[in-house]
């Protein structure tokens, strides 16, 4: 949205898709349900050497042998699996002719959102005419990419391309015994993006998932993959602040980040998938798996979300300290409404010396909904001096909505230091009539309040995810306050 | 300019203003006094319109309008101004988002063209000259660990800020230094200019030495019991209030 000639690229893409994906698979669609068979069709389809359709498939022996987790703080009814089909072309958005066509519902946040009336167009699938212009935009910047050697592409693409890659370091930050979902992911994954910054290189621009070229949104069982080779920086962006709405209830992703030694990667995610509607029917099963490993030393990984979507959201974007000198940072705001259920938080595991890590975890609840932090802060017992600062706040819009903190603190080294701040706060009435008595209208006193509170996590966003992330915020808390 | 009348107001079923009727004129300034609990705090709030208290009977007009029927935030679009007696704290919002957002509504209430940047920061140099407030304070969070004078001078700059026609003060005074008390009294003495109206709620009459009022009132048990000038105010701190309530209680 902030970005220039996004709409350009995004046109491309879809056209792209429109004269040919990489077969000819436009038509398939697998029978619902998940066996080996579904599992041969996915690496066929998708022409994946045999190591990785046996990786799969390990992948499905060893899921078969797990059970769907139930220690969260969150209640749902169980996706039944074998009602899902695990591969479908990627198809096209249906068109419509103009934006009169759009959901108002969707069209009125998005106005709210200040996102564009061409962006609007975009996102909800309009036809748009298409500029010639923006091959020379996708181009040059996939040929600025290129000049520093970076990769950026579909993990399928990457399968393809750089094979040697993937097989060295797919499924080594979250193995395919992590977790059920895990385990599911690594089976059936059937997109996703790829990223490799080489040594010494740091990334100019911040990759987004939105930008990538080859790409039609964000798939059921996405599989990311970032490697940051030595003394690289890279900034990377997922998801976008626009409502997504997904006809697949159940989204479970792997995302595995890798820095080598003096590398470092911000991974930020503004998450708002369909939440429901106010009743709480409907909305998106949200069970991702997040890990980094800080494998070199001096290494540093810093996660930053904000989730206001979702009708269950499961997800611990966690640190491996491996390297001495490196560091972990997770920076976090979850909001939930209505009926909506987050159980969210981060895992760091101090390996090497002086590790150090940093957790910022700001929920706020509304309508009747739940918001967990659950987390955990490990330290080994060669990890000496490591060091951990967690800070988790929880303001509260309603009454009848929850908070809960769940920290988890594991010491085996005497010369740690783990500290641990908690405060649970109601949203002032005092501090509503303030804002008021100055001008401002309920909304906006939410918005200035709830963003004040949030602000040390907003701060760590990229200039242009942060401002739409504050609205965003408005947004999802809005008339909630009771 | 404002208008109260036969004014009854409750809280959790229990009645705190009793018939209130007080008529302030363009660019008078009135002293409310009067015993703790008696209903002063209650009298502003109602006045700026919050919502726990419940109306059951009596008119304000403001301005010709209807006061109790414009939401809080009309309310201070409109004009009216209050400098609260405990200001709250609004952490990670800055004192400068937070008057540029509200000085933007108010001026587009108003038929105003906004401000520009660099209107806006002049604005702000020029309002906080007059409290003598520390440029740092202005850039900090909202009240945010503001020492209990900083909040009440915090109030006077929003105020000039604001360029409100009606103004009440519920004890700015208490809490402030000798210093403090002079010059917070200085930037609202600078401010009457013959249109605004203020009312100023206090228990010390120091304070009306500074900020010289056109009337006094004594508020008891909800309702104005005597009003005089400024005489009234030295006759209160010689004798207390106790021959006012007693002249009450024979009632
Ligand atoms: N939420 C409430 N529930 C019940 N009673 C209340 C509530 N708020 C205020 N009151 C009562 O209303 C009465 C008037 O309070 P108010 O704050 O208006 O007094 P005041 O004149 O401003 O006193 P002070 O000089 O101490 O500031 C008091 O008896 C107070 O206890
Ligand atoms: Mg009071």
């Amino acid at each position: 949205m902030a970005y220039e000639g996004d709409e350009l690229l995004e046109n491309v893409t879809s056209k792209e898709y429109e004269f040919g994906f990489t077969t000819n698979i436009e038509s398939d669609k697998a029978p619902a349900g998940l066996n080996e068979d579904i599992i041969r069709l996915i690496s066929s389809k998708k022409n994946e050497p045999q190591w990785l359709l046996d990786w799969r498939l390990e992948a499905f022996e060893i899921f078969q042998k797990m059970t769907e987790p139930e220690w969260a703080h969150v209640k749902y009814e169980k996706p039944n699996l074998q009602a899902i089909s695990f591969y479908a072309a990627p198809k096209q958005k249906k068109v419509l002719n103009s934006l009169d066509e759009m959901d108002p519902e969707l069209r009125k946040t998005m106005e709210k959102l200040g996102i564009s009336i061409e962006e609007q167009k975009r996102l909800s699938g309009v036809a748009v005419d298409f500029v010639m212009d923006s091959v020379s935009v996708a181009t040059s910047f996939k040929e600025k990419l290129g000049e520093l050697g970076i990769i950026f592409c579909s993990i399928s693409d990457a399968v393809q391309e750089y094979p040697e890659l993937i097989k060295k370091y797919l499924g080594t930050v979250i193995p395919r015994t992590d977790n059920y979902y895990a385990a599911l992911n690594s089976a059936v994954f059937t997109d996703g993006s790829f990223c490799y910054i080489p040594k010494g290189v740091r990334c100019p621009m911040e990759l987004s998932t939105y930008f990538r070229i080859n790409e039609a949104g964000t798939g059921q069982f996405e599989r990311t993959l970032l490697i940051a080779d030595e003394e690289s920086y890279v900034s990377y962006l997922e998801g976008c602040t626009a409502p997504q709405r997904d006809e697949n209830q159940l989204h479970a992703a792997v995302v595995e980040l890798v820095a080598m030694r003096d590398a470092e990667i911000k991974y930020s995610t503004v998450q708002n998938w369909y939440p429901g509607d106010k009743d709480g029917k409907g909305g998106i099963f949200n069970f991702v798996t997040k890990r980094g490993m800080c494998e070199g030393a001096n290494s540093k990984i810093s996660w930053t979300q904000v989730e206001t979507g979702s009708a269950i959201t499961w997800k611990y974007p966690s640190c491996v300290l491996k390297g001495d000198n490196s560091v972990g940072e997770f920076y976090s705001v979850a909001v939930t409404n209505h009926f909506q259920q987050a159980d969210t938080g981060t895992k760091m595991i101090h390996i090497g010396k002086n590790t150090k890590s940093t957790i910022i975890s700001k929920g706020i609840s509304s309508g009747h909904s739940q918001n967990s932090y659950r987390g955990l802060v490990q330290i080994g017992k060669n990890a000496s001096n490591a060091r951990n600062f967690s800070q988790c706040d929880s303001l509260l819009m309603t009454d009848t909505s929850g908070a809960h903190t769940f920290p988890y603190i594991e010491v085996n080294n005497s010369t740690a230091k783990v500290e641990h701040e908690a405060t649970t706060s109601k949203i002032g009435e005092d501090q509503i009539f303030y804002c008021l008595q100055r001008g401002l209208d309920q909304e906006q006193a939410v918005s200035m309040i709830v963003n004040g509170y949030a602000k040390d996590v907003l701060n760590k966003l990229p200039m242009e995810f942060a401002v739409e992330a504050q609205k965003l915020l408005a947004i999802s808390l809005e008339g909630s306050v009771g | 300019m404002l208008k109260i009348e036969n004014l009854h107001a409750r809280i959790e079923e229990k009645e705190i203003l009793k018939g209130l009727s007080l008529t302030i004129g363009e660019g008078e300034v009135h002293a409310i006094m009067g015993p703790n609990g008696s209903g002063k705090s209650t009298l502003a709030s109602v006045l700026a319109g919050r919502e726990d208290y419940e109306v059951t009977e009596g008119t304000v007009t403001f301005n010709g309008k209807d006061l109790l029927d414009m939401p809080a935030e009309e309310r201070a679009r409109e004009g009216l101004f209050l400098a609260f007696q405990y200001p709250v704290e609004i952490p990670g919002v800055s004192n400068m988002n937070f008057l540029k957002a509200a000085v933007g509504e108010i001026r587009k209430h108003r038929g105003l063209e906004a401000l520009t940047a660099k209107e806006f920061l002049q604005l702000v140099k020029e309002k906080s000259q007059l409290v003598e407030l520390d440029g740092q304070l202005a850039n900090r969070a909202v009240n945010e660990g503001f020492s209990g004078g900083e909040k009440k001078r915090n109030e006077i700059f929003q105020m000039a800020m604001l360029n409100p026609s009606m103004c009440v003060l519920d004890e700015t005074d208490s809490g402030l230094d000798i210093d403090a008390l002079r010059i917070v009294s200085e930037g609202v003495n600078a401010m009457r200019d013959g249109k605004r109206s203020f009312v100023i709620i206090t228990h010390y009459q120091r304070l009306l030495d500074h900020i010289v009022p056109d009337f006094v009132h004594v508020l008891y048990k909800g309702k104005i019991v005597k009003s005089g000038t400024k005489e009234l105010a030295l006759e209160l701190e010689e004798k207390g209030y106790d021959w006012l309530k007693e002249m009450e209680e024979a009632k």
